[in-house]
């Protein structure tokens, strides 16, 4: 029932039709890189290959139909691979993230006392910067590559999660049906795994994996700030971060290497875009009140 | 009310401190030579890393250290950020008002065009206001704020040429640090004025103009949303069919009586969005290489300068848990339904 009143908004709705559209089009991007733009390594196909070493950036051709550059790296190999980089960055940061906070979240809901003071003022503390910035310090001193980065979203994600799971738990412990369990004589985990879990999950599963546009954006944000995914990597972020040497153009046509920002900027911003009016779709049906 | 307040100043300590201890045990991962800056008074002892290692004990177990560090911060000695060239208490002074000018020139921006969209869009609901409206809104909470700096930099910069980056042009430098100027407040907006220099003020109003813009585009979107539905609702409610009923002009019953009413949530969303918008400065900051806290916060984490990153975070951890007080406060100011427990 749920899933059909989901489907039906989605269809029913112009934009939210779009905004499915747009992420079902990055999946496929994302799943068919290697055929799309064939890796010259596949040991480490994040890398981009260069075509030269020339620092100017290139117009699009038919040999590079997004153009090059900084150092002739193909803006298209980058693209299509970074999509598939942002699914793996965005995926595994929403997912470990949201183990962590079914974890914490759960803890503190099932024991409280104590225990829920400590671990949520432990969120507090998380809370009281802004994401980015915490992000940023902590990607820091890991050191910029990849993996620290996802670790330093991870860290500063988490949280929300938590406090999303423990209030949804909180809300259905206090149901008659848990009542009715625990009168049969159900002991603790059985109650908390067979009937409180799967009743309170749902909701946020949709909300943790709706993030994902928001956490690819931070992830972009931080490859920006060279904080990242290191030079030469396909990634959305990255690639804008050369190009800002290239922003302001020539003497004679300052919009020279336009490509350079709009091409992985396009990127982003559709991918953002579409888990954005997805967002939005499930936001409606989930708290119709707010329709 | 008051117990409220004590409470969330009372979480203040336990968040500074819980912030500042987990990058402290971060930054045990990396060599006592580059924790050594931490404890450097001034450039001519960092040649002398050694004996400063040796002084402070960072080869101490990381308790011992952190108190040490934060007895020093009580003190108001956050140590010496190479990166910066000068002591990070210096360089928050000398930065954060840059960067509150800007946050408040964008929240000008985002309140002023926000109410006027959003307002519009519910007047002419389905005309093609409320479609630009709706598009502009769900448009800039996905562009990028790095994509949008940059576009605009590459039209009103490389083309136009009428904005520069920077935080004034270095004319106004001369002036700035010259010795007929004298600095009253930090603000370069109003120590211009106050200095009665309007070159020197335009001058700055123009380079803030880029940034402001790039940085509001996010608040905008929520802005023109919450303003749009808290307008729709008021525009159901009896009280205006009664107005209509009277026979006053469609424009005094829109703005004069529905309009006051929408326009309360937009008030408590713009006091958390001042607060949020430090996060984007940290971006917009660097690309318009803007003088303001966040750059020196961004350039500090890409040098490891960890004197500057642990400073920056405590200043941002300060002021965000004091900003959000403010705001909560702010709310029940401005609709007494609201009780904070």
């Amino acid at each position: 029932m749920f899933q059909n009143r989901i489907l039906k908004r989605i269809y029913t709705n112009k934009t939210s039709l779009f905004g499915l559209v747009l992420v079902l089009c990055f999946v496929l991007l994302a799943l068919f890189a290697p055929w799309i733009a064939p890796a010259e390594n596949p040991h480490n196909p994040y890398q981009m290959p260069q075509a030269g070493y020339a620092i100017t950036p290139q117009a699009p051709s038919a040999e590079h139909w997004f153009g090059t550059t900084e150092q002739q790296y193909d803006l298209f190999y980058g693209v299509v691979w970074g999509a598939r980089l942002a699914f793996v960055v965005g995926v595994t940061v929403t997912a470990i993230a949201f183990l962590i906070g079914l974890l914490v979240g759960g803890l503190a809901a099932y024991f409280g006392g104590k225990v829920d003071e400590t671990l949520m003022r432990l969120t507090d503390i998380v809370f009281a910067v802004p994401s980015l910035v915490l992000a940023m310090v902590i990607a820091a001193m890991l050191g910029p590559d990849i993996k620290n980065m996802m670790i330093a979203l991870t860290a500063v994600a988490w949280p929300s999660y938590a406090r999303l799971i423990r209030g949804d738990i909180l809300s259905v412990k206090r149901r008659d049906y848990v009542t009715a369990a625990r009168t049969l004589g159900a002991r603790g985990p059985r109650i908390l795994l067979r009937h409180i879990l799967p009743n309170s999950i749902y909701p946020s599963v949709v909300v943790a994996s709706l993030d994902i546009g928001y956490i690819v954006l931070t992830a972009s944000s931080l490859s920006f700030l060279g904080l990242g995914a290191q030079p030469g990597t396909a990634d959305w972020g990255q690639l804008i971060a050369m190009a800002r040497n290239w922003v302001l153009g020539t003497a004679q046509n300052p919009f020279a290497y336009w490509y350079t920002v709009a091409v992985p900027g396009g990127a982003i911003f559709l991918f953002v875009l579409g888990w954005n009016l997805l967002g939005d779709a499930f936001r409606d049906i989930l708290d119709p009140r707010q329709a | 009310m008051l117990r409220y307040i004590v409470r969330r100043l009372l979480l203040l300590p336990l968040v500074v401190l819980g912030v500042t201890f987990l990058l402290f045990l971060l930054t045990q991962r990396l060599s006592p030579e580059m924790r050594a800056s931490l404890y450097v008074k001034d450039a001519r002892q960092m040649g002398s890393l050694e004996e400063v290692i040796k002084q402070y004990g960072l080869r101490d177990p990381v308790l011992k250290q952190y108190g040490r560090w934060m007895g020093q911060v009580i003190k108001g000695d956050l140590g010496y950020s190479p990166s910066a060239n000068m002591p990070v208490a210096r360089a928050i002074k000398e930065y954060l008002p840059a960067t509150i000018q800007l946050a408040v020139v964008t929240m000008i921006l985002v309140v002023f065009f926000g109410v006027w969209f959003g307002a519009s869009s519910a007047v002419h609901k389905n005309k093609w206001q409320d479609i630009l409206a709706r598009f502009v809104s769900v448009g800039g909470f996905s562009l990028p704020i790095f994509v949008l700096g940059l576009l605009l930099l590459m039209v009103f910069y490389g083309k136009l040429g009428w904005f520069a980056p920077g935080g004034y042009s270095f004319q106004s430098d001369l002036i700035i640090h010259g010795a007929n100027f004298k600095t009253y407040t930090g603000f370069l907006l109003l120590d211009s004025l106050l200095n009665g220099n309007l070159r020197v003020f335009a001058d700055v109003l123009s380079h803030l103009v880029l940034p402001a813009v790039t940085l509001c585009i996010g608040s905008f979107a929520l802005m023109v949303r919450v303003m749009r539905s808290s307008m729709l609702e008021e525009l159901n409610k009896e009280y205006v069919r009664a107005a209509r009923a009277k026979g006053l002009p469609e424009r005094t019953v829109i703005y004069k009586h529905a309009g006051k009413n929408a326009i309360i949530p937009v008030i408590t969303l713009a006091s958390i969005q001042f607060i949020r918008l430090l996060g984007g400065t940290v971006i917009v900051e660097t690309i318009f290489d803007y003088p303001g806290i966040g750059r020196f916060g961004v350039i500090a984490a890409q040098q490891l300068d960890i004197a500057g990153i642990l400073g920056f975070s405590l200043m941002v951890a300060v002021l965000f848990v004091v900003g959000n007080l403010f705001s909560d406060i702010l709310y029940t100011a401005v609709d007494p339904r609201i009780r904070l427990e």
